[in-house]
């Protein structure tokens, strides 16, 4: 039997409806699994994605032709059926089963299995074949419990509030900063957002989808008329001249990488509290079981330790080349936004 | 362990020089006198024996984390500290403990005592009833290397905080080879005799490298002398015993036999700054030679007679049991003259020449000819400075001939661990030989943050081939490569090793074909090797 997705050197293949998903290079048809720059590049004839993924992917690609999808929702592509499951990485993010002839194949773009609060809940999909990202693949990457990280990042944010220090906390732009704006008690202070930033959360809030009050830093910011304040930047405006308009101030850096002391330090900000909208080792292994399938395709972070694990635990596991990126540490992903 | 644990948690969530200090003097204030004592030894490079061996300790680590050991070898390639990649590998702890710092390195002693499988046990006990923290810095204690940002100065800055007492005197009580079963808090710290072990060796002084010579002012203030390549080393001669200290404090008394006829030659209480120097018929030998002799415990004859070795002196710190740190280089320097001119010429002892100059350009022409001399440039000392502790900038300054250089591809690229997880820092270099493309090198240091994430963004995109870590990349990007000495090396593909190798410059500006060629490496290595 054939296979019901192949990997191309454009992306993800399903011949039987003849559509790609995620691809990085134009297509006729590209079923999109969230709106990070390496999973929705521009250039395609047609798009498809679900209803909550599309207003990010307009705002970043333009007028594009779009067509959207509710989650769970069926549709026929030539001789495949396919439909978008959550994923649980941001707002919106999808994974795509695809069946053909009772073959069922999954590709699960970028995925975090813990809720957050904000993006739909992960959704395990039964299938045969799974195509997996594997970014935080390694044992030693195990998350902070969302209880304790508040916990941490408020303890943080209120000593500095009291010290008469503002807390910058760098993070993605879209998703990572929604979810810890969600995260945070904003009662502690009043909390500022990098234009990239905001212009995130002006889209999401546009599908009423609830955040907390922010002020957008402009050049005519004062820190003075905001004491106590949490900033929220990119990773690239921490340490920058942007950054140092706010006076006496603590960084922090809000990764999945912080969980090693190295990288943590390599960073040089004050903090780094360990979050991330990928699956930690458990997370990723809980899904892969939960999933059913046998065959497992790794598609990008540690790729080859992951398949060998898998294989050892007794998967047919294979590592296959795309050009995802995971969560980047040093990669500004400023990008994602246009006009930041 | 706890408190030992907020202490370093609260160094390690700050970057500010100002908060650590307070940090540690809070703690030297108030912490049991047992764990000040451990904790002023490890922060001066001073750790508990090591009792088990890596080896077991990844083994168990695994097996308790039910990982297959290759797994676990790759987390440890990525977290680049093994103390780290256990306290994240294991499960939580199941059980709790609340236990001092001394007492878990006393029972590290206690376990080393027992059979392997009761070591086990108390080990796999202690990770259990620690959270992360504890956990990794009582691995830390069992795997060695405590380095985890404090650094021996800013110990001792927050030592005088917490006693009151003159930083440099603390300086001059914590060297030494003392440990904290041999010494107490009260001995080491609070009584006030410095002379009570007589192998105590007085702290370098280091010289910073030379910015401007412009603002040294008149020649004649200075004295010059040639900076030779050797290992720097304080010769110490106390009631008829010697001792030769190295700049990491480490005693290297027996790696150089030869010294002690220096006993016999030298005056009782005297202390003497020099160069370890590889020496034959008057003349300095290649760094290679003596680093043949390195991290040698013992010596064969054959090295002895091959690369024999002679200190070659260049201060006096002690003269009759007096420590004339404070008075000025010029007297000082009289003194060891007369020292050195007792001894006979067969003892390997050499007082390092001062170069005549008379104004500074013509030390500049000199210096052209260090290369010549085995010397790596000169050494500038203020004639009325005194002689200081640790780095201080000044009085003495390092004036250094510029490193050979090479324009070279880069064609293999590796991440790094530690600080340089997902980096990739790593990098293999190569020069043409007709149209291909021969590896000589490699180079990890020398380029800023950005221009490794640059690179580290383009690697990703260029790979031409994996080869489990490393990646074949596009000979694209050229690197002017520094290095400090070239020598032939039948064990690599070019012929030739580089001594110190780090990358000087990202040479954007020049075509991967005007990189530099086997030949040009070969002509230096005819001129330098």
């Amino acid at each position: 039997m054939a296979d019901v997705l192949t990997f191309t050197d454009r992306g993800i293949y399903c011949p039987a409806g003849d559509f790609y998903i995620d691809p990085w290079r134009p297509v006729d048809r590209a079923l999109i699994t969230h709106g990070h720059a390496d999973h929705s590049r521009w250039g395609m004839r047609r798009y498809l994605a679900t209803e909550s993924a599309a207003p990010v992917i307009r705002h970043r690609l333009g007028d594009i032709a779009l067509d959207t999808i509710r989650y769970g929702e069926t549709r026929r592509i030539g001789g495949a059926i396919v439909s978008f499951h959550p994923a649980g990485h941001v707002p919106g993010s999808a994974q795509i089963r695809v069946e053909v002839a009772g073959q069922v194949w999954v590709a699960s773009g970028d995925y975090k299995t813990t809720a957050d609060g904000l993006s739909e809940p992960f959704e395990p999909v039964r299938c045969h074949a799974f195509i997996t990202e594997c970014t935080f693949g390694l044992p030693v990457f195990k998350w902070t419990e969302e209880a304790t990280l508040k916990r941490q990042m408020n303890d943080w944010w209120a000593a500095n509030a009291a010290a008469g220090r503002t807390s910058i906390l760098g993070a993605y732009a879209l998703g990572k900063a929604q979810r810890l704006l969600t995260s945070v008690d904003a009662s502690i202070g009043p909390i500022l957002t990098h234009g990239a930033v905001e212009n995130t959360n002006a889209v999401l809030r546009a599908q009423r989808i609830a955040l907390p009050d922010t002020i957008r830093v402009t050049p005519d910011t004062k820190i003075a008329d905001h004491p106590g304040a949490l900033v929220l930047a990119t990773p690239s405006a921490l340490g920058g001249t942007w950054a140092r308009r706010f006076g006496a101030s603590s960084s922090a850096f809000a990764s999945g990488w912080m969980a090693l002391r190295g990288v943590r330090r390599r960073r040089a900000g004050d903090r780094g509290f360990v979050v991330s909208d990928h699956a930690d080792w458990d997370g990723l292994n809980d899904a892969i079981k939960q999933t059913g399938a046998t065959r497992i395709f790794t598609t990008h972070g540690y790729t080859n330790a992951f398949q060998k694990w898998l294989s050892s635990e007794g998967y047919d596991a294979h590592v296959v080349s795309t050009e995802y990126e995971g969560e980047q540490l040093d990669d500004s992903d400023d990008t994602l936004v246009d006009d930041a | 362990m706890k408190d030992f644990a907020a202490l370093f948690t609260r160094v390690d969530e700050t970057t500010k020089t100002t908060v650590k200090v307070a940090a540690l003097a809070d703690y030297l204030r108030t912490a049991p006198d047992d764990d000040k004592l451990w904790t002023v030894a490890l922060f001066s490079g001073r750790r508990p024996k090591r009792l088990i061996t890596a080896a077991r300790l990844r083994e168990w680590a695994a097996e308790r984390a039910a990982l297959p050991l290759w797994l676990f070898e790759e987390s440890y390639g990525i977290v680049g500290d093994l103390a780290e990649t256990i306290a994240l590998i294991l499960p939580d702890p199941s059980t709790t403990s609340d236990h001092s710092l001394s007492y878990w390195i006393a029972e590290l002693a206690r376990l080393s005592t027992l059979d392997d499988d009761a070591r086990k046990a108390g080990i796999l006990a202690a990770w259990d009833s620690l959270p992360t923290t504890q956990r990794f810095l009582f691995t830390k204690l069992l795997t060695g290397g405590f380095r985890i940002g404090v650094s021996q100065k800013l110990m001792t800055r927050a030592l005088a905080q917490a006693t009151g007492q003159d930083e440099a005197e603390l300086t001059h009580k914590l060297m030494g080879n003392w440990t904290p079963q041999t010494t107490t808090w009260h001995t080491l710290i609070e009584a006030h005799d410095p002379t009570a072990d007589l192998s105590r060796p007085y702290p370098f002084y280091l010289a910073y490298g030379l910015e401007d010579l412009n603002t040294l002012g008149p020649a004649s203030d200075w004295s010059a002398e040639w900076k030779w390549d050797g290992i720097r080393g304080q010769f110490i001669l106390r009631a008829g015993e010697h001792h030769l200290w190295s700049r990491g404090e480490d005693l290297m008394t027996d790696r150089f036999p030869e010294l002690a006829q220096l006993r016999d030659y030298l005056p009782d209480g005297t202390v003497i700054d020099a160069e370890v120097l590889a020496f034959r018929n008057e003349s300095p030998l290649s760094f290679n030679a003596l680093q043949s002799r390195i991290g040698r415990k013992t010596v064969p004859k054959k090295l002895l007679v091959e690369s024999p070795v002679v200190l070659m002196a260049y201060d006096l710190l002690e003269d009759a049991g007096q420590d004339i740190r404070s008075q000025p280089f010029a007297d000082r320097r009289a003194r060891l003259a007369q020292i050195v001119a007792a001894a006979p010429d067969a003892a390997p002892l050499r007082l390092s020449p001062a170069v005549a100059f008379d104004d500074w350009d013509s030390l500049a022409a000199l210096r052209e000819t260090s290369r010549d001399r085995h010397a790596e440039g000169f050494m500038l000392k203020r004639l009325n400075s005194p002689y200081l502790a640790g780095r201080k900038k000044g009085d003495w300054w390092k004036w250094k001939i510029d490193p050979l250089t090479i324009d070279a591809v880069m064609i293999y690229a590796q991440a790094g661990s530690g600080r340089r997880a997902n980096l990739f820092t790593d990098y293999t270099f190569a020069v043409w030989n007709g149209n291909d493309l021969i590896p000589f090198t490699k180079a990890y240091s020398g380029l800023t943050d950005a221009e490794f994430r640059q690179i580290t963004a383009w690697v990703r995109k260029n790979t031409l081939q994996k080869f489990g870590p490393v990646r074949q990349v596009k000979p694209q990007h050229v690197f002017e490569l520094a290095f400090e000495g070239i020598q032939a090396s039948p064990r690599h593909k070019s012929g030739v090793a580089l001594r110190f190798p780090r990358m000087l410059r990202w040479r954007h500006d020049k075509p991967v074909a005007e990189a530099n060629s086997l030949d040009d490496l070969n002509a230096l290595l005819d001129q330098y090797g």
